[in-house]
Formats: C-alpha cells, sequence, structure tokens
C-alpha cells in the first residue's frame, strides 16, 4: 500500500489536494488516499440511498462508476498515460454522479452519464488536475438537458412510487410540512442527497481530516440561509433539502475546480449559495445547486487571479 | 513574373482545392464560419444545405471578383465585394424559396446571413483578389466543398444522436432514447469539438512522414517564401 502511494506521487506531481498559493510543506498524502477519504466519507449517505430506494439505487451507483471508470481507463489509454485506475479519482466522479440522479434512472443512462463526465468533463481538457469543470456535475447537466422526463421522476422511500420531491412543495409554499423527513432523508429526491445526516457526518470528517476546506460548505450553507432569511422563506428547509448538502461538501470542494486562496474560497462560495437560491426561487426549475456550483467553477480562474496574494515586500499595488 | 511561373505548374489546381476541401476545412480546421455551422445543423440535410448555398455564393462571388480584380480600386473594394456577394446570396435564398421551400424554412435567417460569412469575405480578400478566376474557382470550390462536408457530417451526427435518424430515415433501433442535448447548440460545440479532436490525432499518426508544414501546399509554401503573389 505504502510502495504504490509514492508511485502515484511520484508518477503523478500535478496532482495536489489543499490547494493553496505557495510557500508550501509537504505533506505525505496522496492523490490515492485523498480520494478514497472521500469515497469512504460518502458510504454513509451510499448506504442509506440503498436502505430507502433498494436496488435499483445500488445498480445506478454501479453503472456510473463502471461508465466513469472505463472511459477513464480508455482515455487515459488513448492519451499514452499510465493507466492509474486505482487513484480512485474516476470511481469518485461515478459515484458522486450517481448521487446526483434519480434512483430509479434507467442503468444506461447512469453509465452514459459516466463516459460523459470523464470523457468530455474531464480528459477533453486534459485528465486529472485540469478540467475546468466538476465532471460528476458535467455527467449531470448532459443527463439533465438530453433525457428531462426520466431525470425528473422521484420515486418515494421504500415503496417507489413516484411523487414530487420536498423541494416542490418548498417553492410552492416557502417551507416543508416534515422537516425531519429531511434530515434523515426519508422523502423523494436524487439517490444521495435525501439524508442531511449522513451527508453532514461525511462532510465533517473531511473537514476534520483536512481533505477539504470548511470555508466552501460553511460559505455555501450561511449564504444559502442568510439569502432565504431575507426573500422571506424558510432558510432550514432550503439548507436541509436538494442537493444542497451533497453539493457544498462534496462537490463545490473538489480541489481542481475551486478557487485556492482563502478569499476566493468565500467568493466562490457566496456565489454558489447566491446563484441556488436565485434559480430555485425565480428560475423554472426547482433545484439549481449542479448549475451553480458548474458556473462557478466556470468563474474559478478569475477569482484566483483576483486574489492572489501579494508576495512579501510587496506595495499596495501588488508591484 | 513569378505568377506565369506559377501558373504552369500543373499541380497547382489541386493544390488550390486540397486546401480548403481537406487541409484547412472551415469550420472544423478555421474556424471561420461558425455561427452558420452551430446553428443550423440539427440534421444532415441542413447541413448539406447550408454548405451547398454558401458554396454557390462563394464559388460565384470569387470567381467576379478575379475577373474584376484588376479594374476594382483599392480603397472601395470592400463595398463591391459586399455587392456582389449580396446579390448572389439573393439569387440563392430566392431559389431556396422557389424549389426548396421547406428548408428555407429551417435555414431562415441563415441564408441572407451568408452575405457575412467570414470565409466568403476571407477568400475574396486573400485570394480571389489577387489570382485568376481559374485558380479562385478552384480555391473556392475547395472551401465551400470542405465546409459542406463539414457540415454535413457535424449534421449527420447530431441528427443520428439527438433524433435517431439520417437523412430522415430512422438508422437507430426503436429503443434508443434521443440525447435532446445534442439538438442544442451545445450540442453543436460538443460535436464540433470532439471531430476536431478526433481528425487531428489521425493526422498526427503521419505527421511525422510529412515535409510540409500542415495546413499549407507546397507551391504556397514558395509564394510565402518568394513574398506572396501579385497577379
Amino acid at each position: 500500500m505504502a510502495k504504490t502511494t509514492a508511485q502515484i506521487v511520484e508518477t503523478d506531481p500535478g496532482a495536489s489536494l489543499l490547494v493553496s498559493p505557495g510557500p508550501h510543506i509537504h505533506a505525505p498524502i496522496s492523490t490515492q488516499s485523498a480520494m478514497l477519504t472521500v469515497i469512504a466519507s460518502l458510504l454513509p449517505a451510499a448506504g442509506v440511498a440503498v436502505y430507502l430506494f433498494g436496488w435499483p439505487a445500488l445498480g445506478v451507483m454501479v453503472a456510473s462508476i463502471a461508465g466513469a471508470m472505463i472511459t477513464e481507463a480508455l482515455c487515459l489509454w488513448a492519451r499514452k498515460r499510465p493507466i492509474l485506475l486505482w487513484d480512485g479519482s474516476a470511481a469518485l466522479t461515478g459515484l458522486l454522479l450517481a448521487f446526483t440522479l434519480p434512483p430509479q434512472l434507467p442503468l444506461w443512462m447512469a453509465f452514459l452519464g459516466g463516459v460523459v463526465g470523464i470523457g468530455i468533463g474531464k480528459h477533453a481538457f486534459g485528465g486529472l488536475g485540469s478540467n475546468p469543470f466538476n465532471p460528476a456535475l458535467v455527467g449531470r447537466a448532459f443527463l439533465t438537458v438530453s433525457f428531462a422526463a426520466p431525470m425528473s421522476t422521484w420515486p418515494r422511500p421504500f415503496d417507489g412510487v413516484t411523487g414530487a420531491t420536498p423541494l416542490v412543495e418548498i417553492a410552492a409554499t416557502g417551507t416543508y410540512s416534515d422537516l425531519w423527513s429531511l434530515v434523515t432523508g426519508a422523502t423523494g429526491g436524487s439517490l444521495g442527497e435525501t439524508s442531511a445526516v449522513a451527508l453532514v457526518v461525511g462532510g465533517i470528517a473531511l473537514i476534520l481530516k483536512g481533505i477539504v476546506d470548511w470555508r466552501i460548505p460553511v460559505g455555501i450553507i450561511g449564504t444559502t440561509a442568510i439569502f432565504a432569511l431575507l426573500a422571506g422563506v424558510d432558510p432550514i428547509a432550503h439548507v436541509l433539502s436538494g442537493g444542497l448538502l451533497l453539493g457544498a461538501f462534496f462537490m463545490a470542494t473538489d480541489w481542481v475546480t475551486s478557487p485556492i486562496t482563502r478569499k476566493g474560497k468565500w467568493i466562490f462560495a457566496v456565489g454558489i449559495g447566491v446563484l441556488t437560491m436565485v434559480i430555485r426561487l425565480w428560475a423554472a426549475a426547482p433545484e439549481g445547486v449542479s448549475f451553480a456550483i458548474l458556473l462557478m467553477n466556470g468563474a474559478t480562474p478569475l477569482i484566483n487571479m483576483m486574489t492572489r496574494p501579494k508576495g512579501s515586500g510587496k506595495g499596495v499595488n501588488g508591484k | 513574373m513569378m505568377a506565369s511561373q506559377v501558373e504552369k505548374k500543373p499541380n497547382v489546381y489541386l493544390e488550390d482545392l486540397s486546401e480548403g476541401l481537406w487541409k484547412r476545412t472551415p469550420p472544423l480546421f478555421t474556424a471561420l464560419g461558425m455561427c452558420p455551422s452551430l446553428a443550423v445543423t440539427t440534421a444532415a440535410v441542413y447541413g448539406m444545405a447550408m454548405g451547398l448555398s454558401t458554396t454557390v455564393v462563394l464559388v460565384g462571388s470569387t470567381v467576379l471578383i478575379s475577373l474584376f480584380r484588376r479594374a476594382i480600386p483599392r480603397q472601395t473594394r470592400i463595398p463591391i465585394y459586399t455587392v456582389a456577394v449580396a446579390t448572389l446570396v439573393t439569387i440563392t435564398e430566392l431559389v431556396l424559396k422557389g424549389f426548396f421551400p421547406e428548408i428555407h424554412q429551417v435555414l431562415g435567417l441563415f441564408i441572407p446571413l451568408i452575405v457575412v460569412n467570414c470565409i466568403i469575405l476571407g477568400r475574396i480578400e486573400s485570394f480571389a483578389a489577387q489570382h485568376t478566376p481559374a485558380r479562385a474557382l478552384a480555391d473556392s470550390l475547395g472551401y465551400g466543398l470542405g465546409f459542406t462536408w463539414a457540415l454535413t457530417l457535424i449534421g449527420a451526427i447530431r441528427e443520428i444522436l439527438g433524433a435517431g435518424t439520417l437523412f430522415g430515415l430512422r438508422v437507430m433501433p426503436a429503443a434508443f432514447v434521443p440525447w435532446a442535448i445534442m439538438r442544442t447548440p451545445a450540442g453543436a460545440f460538443w460535436t464540433m469539438g470532439i471531430l476536431v479532436g478526433v481528425i487531428t490525432l489521425w493526422r498526427q499518426r503521419g505527421a511525422a512522414r510529412r515535409v510540409t508544414i500542415p495546413g499549407v501546399g507546397l507551391q504556397r509554401m514558395r509564394e510565402a517564401a518568394e513574398g506572396g503573389e501579385t497577379a
């Protein structure tokens, strides 16, 4: 194990974890160990998904991961790169993508989402570390735009009868009648997004392990809550519902597609929170987390440039 | 003059033809004419119609300008080019409207917009205005037919994935669910990007054996080295 890790660090020097401007201290952490930690932190939510939605949910996860990993291997082979399939980055993309999909999606669609996410979202831009947009969300955006009906068919937990997600009620009334079900996850919704408690447990574990920066989830959740308060809707319902927690802890914190400076992370997080609420309250779609994150991913290079720290001894104008 | 020497070369017309037809095919390898390429290529037949309409205008206007290249004053050349192009576009539009009303309805505004297609003004200004009508014909035919095949190919891929048909005929199995994104301009960008990538990869395989600069024929390289030809 130790040897594999060392090899990966050696062959993939561009991979970095908690990305920040220099100076740097070397840390004994590799792409593989970080990816595997994130996957492990997602397992509680995955377990809840299978418990709530049954075997179809597991099938969607397997299909999406398979699509992502097979495409990763093919792209690395075609680009004549070492096939570092076991660094776990493709598996993580596949798992995150599955979390954003309806639990009873046809398996081939989940597979295709993984293929598009990795092929177009990641390798078309140069592979690990070079993609401007979160690959899992690129896959989801592709599926949402392409297959509107199956991508908005939400089964209820346990019985699988399709119905409206809490977001529809929240959009109509500004609050939700059964807040406790949002905490446990016993509501309709995307496969891995329903259980607030499972996502928060995984997310806090990642923050404590130093894998993700607390500023991004705190910024997103805080902005969403404040925005909801100002708009006169229930902040608790808005924070706990939809893909907000999943996005805040696991998607927006992607090292590659989020800003590297602290100030930049705050700007990024506030932008996601505001865009999410704007889409939820005033756009045609009931949920906007994934598009909000994709839009702020696009702004990340600009944010990095704007928040570049001054070097020691540099004047007020950075000169 | 250099011109007479150059035009004795038997392969010069082929070289002129092949530049646009394959080496610098717009919009794939010359990023001109992007607007119609993304907007109207939802089906193969529309891509082909757009390409052929553009070809007619391109060939007509470049030959026309080439014939009058010594008579056109340098200061007013752009308005003159535009008048020539606009005349041909009007003719093309009326012909389409009269004989292919369905296609005309889909291509709509993009037919009059051929007037401002940069491929046309580009070929007139950079080639036809300095070369004989015969060479202008070869050059514009290459670019026009290149544009046509590229648009037809983009249209075919988008039609197969976005509707499951090709030239209106069902080609995908009944269980196939069309990918709606391929009918949007985003799908056109994807298709174009992937085509450029795949063809470039394929070209790079043979690049080691090639002595010429990719995209430029030997004759044109020589012309460039000699400071350009002025007919």
